[in-house]
């Protein structure tokens, strides 16, 4: 392992010894961006129209944008008439549009042409429930319950540990917190694990959400390591009883393999003491593209993921990827994101979600 | 695996590469992956095809036909659509003649305005401004802390206060005027492009203070949505920039080519890191060329003209090809190096790095490890490490925390090194040409295995005259 540093330190001094006979030249060309001479310019401010929606949170409602995007596509493929090769190209961009991917939409695609054949469907409008079935099974057959059962995830007694991992500002700490809300008003006495002890005020964060719905939260110092503060609310969580800890942990980007192991440590550790993790949950933003796929992938090599928590889906992004994740790594969403209000988070539901997408 | 465009077009190159013409089923052929390449990058659909035909045109044209070599044109074909589709020219920034420059920040939830916010003030410090950041985020809870806290870490002041966030933004700038900073940047909260209730707050926020930018934050990992979210944002405030984040992951690319594309505006600056100083103006042009995986030589030595002590540097490199460079040149050098930002990242940017020693991680407290063993040798041990016997090996190894045979290990890898430079300096002194350099490599590879095949794989290429991309494409 020294020697790739040792090399790769050498080549960077080499690096700038090049640097220094191409300087001269150089600066001649550089412009220094603060050198520029500057009029002041005003932006141009278009109003835009105060219209006050306040929807209620209801699945189908909140996935209205999605809907009506995806659905225009879609829309203009199955009024079309005649089914021909445009028909399935068509079809195919529109799941492409949809995040879904280009692989995932090329098999459902196929599958779908197939059933259209056997069936001797030749009106474009036939389509749409074939489309939608194929993708309803794709979804179909996941256990979504968030478990509890210590027994179950070979934990003697103690609290139930649900680990929230994934990469940065998909929205982890807010989930928490509305989640924390559900437990509390559910009647279980909750502990939260302020995990995330890199990024500046993330456990200030948490604590607001903490005293919103009254559970108690278990901090260390800012840089601390994450599972010694895990283990530390497990702990707290089992002298008191409470059946369930939810642990925070710092964004991460999966590919950086020194912060994977961080994670790995935090789930090794909150198994170790009085507590049995019960769930990892990976939150992802419904506008994540076909990283998703990789997200998921790389957290549950790491982590051993038991379930997807979708935020964001009240956007106009489609979160399509899911649909990957469901039949190649077969990880079911379990909860979704669809406001900011602390009722916003709801529980997912496959047909809801595709009928939403194309009614 | 999920593929990286630049791990993709490598594999479709590499195919190319060979023959000397191309047939019409190349063409179709490459095409074809190219669009699926960028389409599992979430380049959106529409700029996929368009960026597409373009390249078709261009490919099946003239231009082909009378090319020499012919694989080499498509490469630069699509580099070049790339670049295009990048957005041509980085974006300069200028600032208003009657201070302060007002810049307003807008996103979506998560995308990192408040951490960009401040990686943005750090910037323009750098730039000898004196910037003042506005918490103007007052919905998610902490996010005025957030940017407190990062505030003090660059040393930057930080207005807010709790009341509206048109009210605090109004307010700061009158602050700003007051506290004389010159620049005043406004975090503002994540929101949803089709929240019509808080995009009219925003168009309010940036009515009361009348940016002179307003910086989209885009996350680099978004999907098909990009283009959508850059549209509304833009139609609501008129945008002037994107800012890009998040980079550093395996996503690299897609966002960052739809959104210029589709919405014209430019992506000013982007994030590769977690650190304050991950943070740059956005070079498409560099940018293209990584996605081709021709490495980012621009930005390295960019980076490496604000890190190193020119004369010291200098004086080290002779040093290196001469094989006389020391433990101590290289402390020296390391420190210098550290100040660039993670080893890992600026490895990522040398061109001609294979992909698979791309991808191994590169952990910088292996850099305080070596430091420390360093640290605790004597100058004499320093300059002649063969003195170091089993003794002063111990003592070395208790000095600095480690069992004595990482001591060896880094005094034999450290000479193993200093070998494999002069080497390459008989070879460079003789004015090779590309051919011969190569038979040299492998002669090197051979003595080294798995990694020592990095360095020579690379370090031939750094003293060549900084190319411009047409000669990288020739090189390739």
């Amino acid at each position: 392992m020294f020697l790739v540093v040792i090399v790769a330190v050498a080549a960077l001094i080499l690096i700038g010894f090049s640097w220094y006979f191409l300087a001269r030249d150089r600066r001649l060309e550089r412009r220094d961006p603060s050198e520029v001479e500057a009029p002041d310019q005003g932006s141009v401010v278009v109003a835009p129209s105060a219209e006050t929606a306040g929807p209620a949170p209801k699945f189908r409602d909140r996935l209205g944008t999605a809907r009506s995007a995806l659905g225009g596509y879609l829309g203009s493929v199955f009024g079309r008439g005649a089914i021909n090769e445009q028909t399935w190209n068509d079809l195919e961009d529109a799941l492409i549009r949809a995040d879904v991917g280009v692989s995932t939409a090329a098999e459902i695609i196929s599958v779908v042409r197939a059933k259209a054949a056997d069936e001797g469907f030749d009106d474009a409008s036939q389509l749409a429930d074939l489309v939608k079935a194929e993708i309803v099974s794709r979804l179909d057959g996941f256990d979504r319950s968030l478990s509890l059962d210590v027994a179950a995830a070979q934990g003697e007694s103690g609290p139930a540990v649900w680990l929230f991992v994934g990469v940065n500002g998909v929205g982890k700490t807010t989930t928490i917190g509305k989640l924390a809300q559900r437990q509390s008003v559910a009647g279980r006495s909750v502990v939260l694990a302020a995990g995330d002890t890199f990024r500046a005020a993330a456990v200030e964060q948490l604590a607001v959400w903490s005293e919103r719905s009254n559970v108690e939260i278990v901090r260390g110092s800012k840089g601390a390591d994450p599972s010694s503060v895990v283990f530390d609310a497990i702990e707290h969580a089992a002298a008191r009883s409470a059946p369930l800890v939810m642990a925070d942990t710092a964004g991460r980007l999966q590919t950086r393999t020194n912060l994977m192991e961080e994670l790995r440590k935090v789930r090794r550790v909150a198994d170790k003491g009085s507590g049995t993790v019960t769930e990892t949950l990976l939150v992802i933003d419904a506008t994540t593209g076909q990283n998703g796929l990789s997200q998921a992938r790389q957290f549950t090599e790491a982590v051993d993921v038991t379930g997807v928590i979708l935020t964001k889906l009240d956007g106009s992004a489609k979160g399509g990827i899911v649909i990957a994740i469901h039949s190649e790594l077969g990880i079911p969403v379990k909860l979704a994101g669809l406001g900011e209000g602390i009722g916003d988070l709801v529980d997912f539901d496959p047909v809801e979600f595709v009928d939403a997408l194309f009614t | 695996m999920f593929e990286t465009l630049s791990n993709r077009f490598e594999g479709i190159f590499k195919g190319i590469r060979g023959r000397g013409k191309l047939t019409q089923t190349d063409i179709e052929e490459t095409l074809a992956e190219i669009r699926l390449a960028l389409l599992e990058a979430d380049v959106n659909l529409d700029v996929v095809d368009s960026m597409v035909a373009r390249i078709r045109e261009r490919a099946e044209g003239q231009e082909l036909s009378r090319a020499l070599n012919p694989s080499q044109q498509v490469i630069k074909i699509v580099l070049d659509e790339l670049t295009v589709s990048l957005g041509g020219e980085a974006m300069r920034l200028s600032y208003a003649s009657k201070p302060p420059t007002v810049v307003l920040m807008a996103g979506l939830q998560g995308s990192g305005k408040t951490t960009n916010s401040a990686k943005l003030a750090q910037w323009f410090k750098k730039q000898g401004r004196h910037p003042l950041l506005v918490g103007a985020d007052l919905q998610r809870p902490a996010a005025v802390e957030q940017l407190r806290t990062l505030g003090e870490q660059i040393d930057v002041p930080v207005f807010s206060e709790t009341s509206r966030p048109v009210r605090v933004a109004r307010k700061a700038i009158k602050e700003a005027n007051r506290t004389a900073r010159d620049v005043v940047i406004v975090d503002t909260a994540g929101r949803l492009a089709i929240d019509e209730e808080l995009m009219a707050e925003i168009g309010d926020i940036s009515s009361a203070v009348q940016p002179h930018y307003t910086f989209l934050v885009v996350d680099a990992m978004t999907g098909q949505d990009a283009v959508t979210m850059a549209r509304a944002f833009d139609e609501t405030l008129a945008l002037d920039g994107v800012i890009l984040t998040k980079l550093d992951g395996d996503a690299r690319g897609g966002a960052a080519l739809s959104v210029k594309e589709v919405v014209g505006k430019p992506i000013a600056f982007a994030s590769t890191g977690e650190k304050i100083e991950d943070f740059d103006t956005f070079h498409p042009d560099r940018l293209a060329s990584r996605i081709l995986g021709m490495g980012d030589v621009e930005t390295l030595i960019e980076k490496a003209e604000e890190a190193f002590e020119a004369e010291q540097a200098e004086q080290a490199a002779a040093r290196l090809l001469e094989g006389t460079f020391t433990l101590e040149d290289f402390l020296e050098q390391m420190q210098q190096i550290k100040k660039m930002g993670p080893l890992g990242n600026l490895v990522g940017m040398m061109p001609g790095i294979p992909k698979e020693a791309r991808d191994v991680e590169i952990d910088d407290r292996h850099l305080a490890r070596i430091e420390g063993i360093i640290r605790s040798m004597t100058p004499a041990e320093r300059i002649q490490p063969d003195i170091i016997n089993g003794s002063r090996r111990l003592r070395i190894a208790n000095g600095s925390g480690v069992q004595p045979t990482e001591v060896r290990q880094l005094i034999d890898q450290f000479s193993q090194m200093r070998q494999m430079m002069k080497q390459f300096a008989g070879l460079g002194s003789k004015k090779v040409n590309p051919r011969t350099r190569s038979k040299g490599k492998k002669g090197k590879q051979r003595r080294g295995g798995r990694v020592t095949e990095k360095g020579p794989a690379k370090v031939p290429k750094m003293p060549l005259s900084l190319p411009g991309l047409e000669d990288r494409v020739g090189g390739f």
